[in-house]
């Protein structure tokens, strides 16, 4: 085995040009357990972590970007403002120790459907950022996921950075686990209320062979919002209309049953925390303005 | 390849370290270091933390070559020289929150984390700080009285020189 050390992004993409079968490597925290189990042997270890512009993130035009080997700690401390969902979800990764090392491009470049952050990703709205000695791409991260453990990358290319949406209205993130630490999701949501667009986007984990956007609830919601005034009179969507949007997230999902939890069970749950998470945002909505008031 | 690190305040070196070792695994068998555990290697009972350039992680995690040049800080830097405990080592000891040991260097790394970062913590703060290192006797209950007397210790006696937890980092 090797270990290579790359100082620069540029000798970062040489190597993995020159040697597609190099693992990068970032927190660690899925990669050294597949390694200590002897699950896997790479013949090249790629450690990103010295490659100055991936251990940093900035605020972009309506944007957050977060470099590959930002760890959960510093979203946490430092984004939770502008990435009100993903922070929240960065709280409920592993351990402090955990989340001390562990990335959200190390979530992506995993695809595990079990991530915490990808619900998040989903609903704020992000695109990653990926790169090879080819060039630079941007994917939607909805095009990210292609399978259970698989993703968009090509062999030659890495994770730059993560482009996550500045929230413009509340988001929430809940997950299912059986304690609140140490916990691989046994299913979560991630809610957000988008008032600049009157829009609402939901996304699901650790219930279908990828993350995903339950798209059919999102619509239907943005129509009865729309239909009934609700953003501009700040009134709650109708029971009624809440109970169906939270079935649909439901049936958005194709779950499966394993020692975490049974099908059954994770659809619902997860028709739990579509409703709690969308009664949370709604109620952190600040009021509306007095012209928007009824009369 | 060859391994240059700074452990306990102590620069040192390890020869032939394989490059998929875990910083855990140099510690203890290369460094003569087992006072951090090895149990699930896979980071979930927090038995190996150690202190990576002041970061809590866990050892096992750590690739070995990721430690190259890097500050560690293990459980054996934490009494002084001539082996008296540390305030926080000796909470530990006075509220039997020490039992067959296995987890004790790990959860005093990160209550000592915690402590420089919090100097009053509440319980909410210890159990959160805490949640990642797993203890199978206690029951946790005489953890958190350690952490509580410890933290009370360190607010009568601020200047203690070797009250502040984090006096050698």
């Amino acid at each position: 085995m090797e270990f290579l050390r790359p100082a620069t992004w540029r000798e970062a993409l040489a190597v993995k040009a020159a040697h597609p079968e190099a693992v990068p490597l970032a927190g660690g925290t899925d990669l050294m357990v597949e390694i200590n189990f002897d699950r896997r042997r790479p013949e090249i270890l790629l450690d990103l972590t010295r490659v100055p512009e991936l251990r940093a993130w900035r605020a972009e035009p309506g944007a957050v970007r977060i470099g590959a080997c930002v760890p959960y700690r510093t979203v946490i401390d430092r984004m939770a403002a502008e990435l009100p969902a993903l922070a929240q979800a960065a709280r409920t990764v592993g351990s402090p120790q955990i989340r001390n090392r562990g990335t959200v491009a190390g979530n992506l470049g995993s695809a595990s459907p079990a991530g915490d952050a990808h619900p998040a990703l989903l609903a704020a709205g992000a695109r990653v950022e990926v790169a090879s000695a080819r060039g630079t791409r941007t994917v939607p991260v909805e095009e990210f996921y292609l399978g259970p453990k698989r993703n968009a990358l090509a062999p030659d290319e890495l994770i730059h950075s993560v482009v996550v949406q500045r929230a413009t209205g509340p988001q929430q993130f809940a997950k299912v686990g059986s304690r609140n630490a140490m916990v691989i999701a046994v299913c979560a949501v991630a809610l957000a209320l988008h008032p600049d667009t009157r829009t609402v986007r939901t996304a699901v984990g650790s219930a279908a062979p990828t993350p995903l956007r339950a798209t059919g609830a999102e619509e239907f919601l943005t129509g009865v919002l729309a239909e009934g005034d609700h953003w501009a009179t700040g009134r709650p969507p109708p029971p009624a209309a809440a109970a169906r949007f939270a079935e649909l997230v439901a049936a958005a999902c194709s779950p499966i049953d394993d020692v975490r939890g049974s099908a059954d069970y994770r659809r619902h749950a997860v028709r739990v925390l579509a409703r709690r998470t969308l009664d949370r945002a709604w109620r952190a909505r600040p009021r509306p303005t007095p012209e928007g008031a009824p009369a | 390849m060859r391994l240059t690190l700074t452990v306990n305040g102590r620069p040192t070196s390890a020869d032939h370290v394989w490059e998929g070792e875990s910083l855990l695994y140099v510690l203890r068998e290369r460094l003569g270091l087992p006072g951090s555990k090895n149990a699930c290697e896979q980071g979930e009972c927090g038995s190996c933390t150690v202190r990576l350039d002041g970061e809590l992680v866990c050892a096992c995690l750590v690739a070995a070559g990721q430690a190259e040049g890097a500050e560690v800080r293990t459980v054996e830097g934490m009494a002084g020289p001539d082996g008296e405990l540390s305030p926080l080592q000796a909470a530990f000891v006075e509220t039997g929150a020490v039992q067959c040991g296995f987890c004790t260097p790990g959860l005093l790394l990160a209550a000592e984390e915690l402590l420089a970062r919090a100097p009053h913590p509440g319980d909410a703060d210890i159990r959160e700080a805490l949640a990642g290192n797993l203890c199978r006797c206690t029951g946790y209950e005489n953890i958190l009285d350690a952490v509580r007397l410890a933290a009370s210790r360190a607010a009568q006696a601020p200047t203690d020189p070797n009250g502040g937890p984090d006096h050698d980092r």
